[in-house]
């Protein structure tokens, strides 16, 4: 059902790997690689509502850009924030309207659950995109990054590298824990069965609704980490292209997987990269969402257990599959 | 709860589904210690009746009492934790979980916690105790480890009966638990509930005749939503109306 407990190690691999890349990176990797990182957090955040409890929202970005905007907006112009307050309040305000967001579209299921955050999201996308509030469509600078007290300056490169990094262990860390507590359980079974849940006694909306501010404290942060390292925010973080971009992710790298999460949001952002460049594909780059757009379909179409399913078909006859002996099965019959 | 007063108790109970009358009136009974079973024609409201006990729909008209309290207006997940429990005439388990998570999955609601994201579930240590009677109650003990999506038919009904007991209940309200079972399996499950009887009220919605007449204490007949009769197996059987309505014999 849930897999982490087996190979441990794969993201203690990943993360240490992580953890020493700068010392080989040029700068512009480096920056990739943060811009990787924060999308797999965001990715992670997602993956706790479509992967673990069944929720397919289209209108994550929202939160991801209302943490993105606290960041800038409550940064103000007199000198650098502390992130001691800072990142808590991109989070919260997140979290605000993922609560308010999710009490009123937990209502719905299915497309109409997706249509609903959808319009909750374009909602917020407007107020960014029509008003002054923040800058209008063409969003607003930081005027200086946060720091944390005298030892963190998210100015310098290698410190924003390591906070980064440390939200992206966190994030995992964190839905690694819940998914095999008894939250985690109840949020798999009302993926499975819901009628199930509520005939045994869950209070599945509150479980859902739970579920559905996590996700969107967790994307704030996302949003916090990619404000500060663009150094800039406009309304188009907040667009259905973005929730549409990490819902690929997902599907990308393999849903219901803490790793597929990781997976995709590093295949899709190589993959908008080499697309977008001009010096690898010549004037295709014009055009990347088209050969993108073709490219993911070819990987869904042949993988549609995602790039996760990669792996797993190689090591499945190893794989512990009848655990019961047969003649248990037998006698039961 | 008072000396006096039923375990279960409903009064009047109606649900109307725009302009049917799914079930019209209907009031009964039910102590620890007994059997009920509710027999009728397909259509007669059974289904409808336990799901408006459970709470999975809400009553149109009527009350209903339980352990001292008016739960008429409870949610479903309120009821449950307060020990009405349920199984469905639809096979409505977690097939892609394991037998055992599925009966651990079902006994947490009673233990949630859920804040305590750092504890593992498999550690809980009363959800894995109820899950493991529940189990042994059912016979699935062998099979706890298999993917429940992959058990057989009648395997599969039994562990509907399991993730019921799994919840403790206090009233069991089962829908066509012998749907679809063979010979050997039905024998099983009368067994069972035999020895459920003792510590629990049963209502049992049935088909199967001989079943029913062999294991209920009372048996109540409904025909379009309505209760024509409520009475002991033997008189039931010898009911002019029942076996009009029921039996469709007109002699």
């Amino acid at each position: 059902m849930i897999s982490t407990s087996s190979r441990w190690w794969v993201p203690v691999l990943g993360a240490v790997v992580l953890a020493l890349l700068p010392a080989v990176l040029s700068p512009y990797t480096q920056d990739l690689v943060v811009k990787i990182t924060i999308y797999a957090v965001f990715a992670l955040s997602l993956e706790l509502l479509v992967g673990t409890t069944g929720l397919v929202s289209l209108g994550h970005a929202a939160f991801l850009g209302i943490g993105a905007y606290v960041t800038v907006l409550a940064s103000g112009q007199s000198g650098a924030a502390s992130i001691a307050w800072l990142l808590p309040a991109a989070v919260l305000a997140a979290s605000a309207y993922a609560l308010f967001v999710g009490a009123l579209s937990l209502r719905t299921r299915g497309v109409y659950f997706i249509m609903v955050t959808l319009a909750f999201a374009q909602m917020a996308y407007f107020v960014f995109h029509d008003t002054k509030l923040g800058g209008g469509s063409d969003g607003i600078f930081l005027y200086s990054k946060p720091v944390l007290a005298n030892w963190l300056d998210l100015d310098n490169k290698r410190h924003l590298y390591y906070t980064v990094f440390g939200a992206l262990v966190f994030t995992y860390a964190l839905l690694a824990l819940i998914q095999r507590s008894r939250f985690g359980h109840a949020l798999a079974g009302i993926r499975v069965n819901e009628q199930r849940m509520r005939a045994a006694g869950y209070p599945t909306t509150l479980y859902k609704l739970a579920a559905f501010v996590i996700a969107g404290a967790l994307a704030g942060l996302a949003g916090f980490l990619l404000a500060v390292k663009d150094g800039t925010v406009n309304p188009e973080l907040l667009s259905w292209h973005e929730s549409g971009a990490v819902l690929l992710m997902l599907i990308l790298g393999g849903m219901g997987h803490l790793r597929g999460a990781v997976i995709g949001a590093i295949a899709f952002t190589l993959l908008k990269e080499f697309f977008q460049s001009e010096a690898l594909v010549g004037p295709l780059a014009a055009h990347w969402q088209m050969t993108l757009g073709f490219t993911i379909i070819a990987f869904v179409a042949l993988l549609p257990k995602g790039l996760i399913g990669l792996g797993r078909a190689f090591s499945a006859p190893r794989a512990k599959r009848p655990v019961v002996p047969l003649e248990a099965e037998a006698s039961h019959e | 709860m008072n000396e006096t007063e039923p375990l279960l108790q409903a009064t009047g109970l109606t649900r109307r589904f725009g302009g049917l009358t799914a079930v019209n009136g209907v009031s009964l009974e039910l102590d620890q210690g007994e059997v009920l079973a509710v027999i009728g024609t397909n259509g007669a409201g059974k289904s409808t009746l336990i799901n408006m006990l459970s709470g999975e729909i809400a009553a149109s008209g009527g009350s209903i009492r339980f352990d001292g309290h008016d739960i008429t207006d409870w949610a479903q997940p309120n009821r449950a934790r307060a020990g009405v429990g349920r199984s469905y005439q639809r096979t409505t388990i977690f097939p892609e979980f394991s037998v055992f998570e599925n009966c651990r999955l079902a006994a947490q609601a009673n233990h949630p916690r859920a804040w305590r994201v750092w504890e593992s579930a498999a550690q809980c240590g009363a959800s894995v105790r109820a899950a493991h009677e529940a189990l042994n109650a059912t016979g699935l003990i062998d099979v706890a480890r298999r993917q429940a999506g992959l058990l057989s038919h009648g395997a599969k009904r039994q562990l509907e009966i399991a993730m019921c007991l799994a919840t403790r209940p206090k009233v069991l309200l089962l829908d066509e638990p012998l749907a679809g079972m063979g010979a050997e399996e039905t024998e099983r499950m009368l067994t069972l509930l035999g020895e459920l009887r003792d510590s629990h009220a049963v209502l049992l919605v049935e088909h199967d005749m001989d079943a029913v007449f062999r294991i209920a204490d009372r048996i109540i007949v409904m025909v379009n939503g309505e209760v024509i009769a409520s009475d002991v197996p033997q008189r039931i059987r010898s009911n002019r109306d029942v076996q009009i309505a029921y039996l469709g014999e007109a002699d």
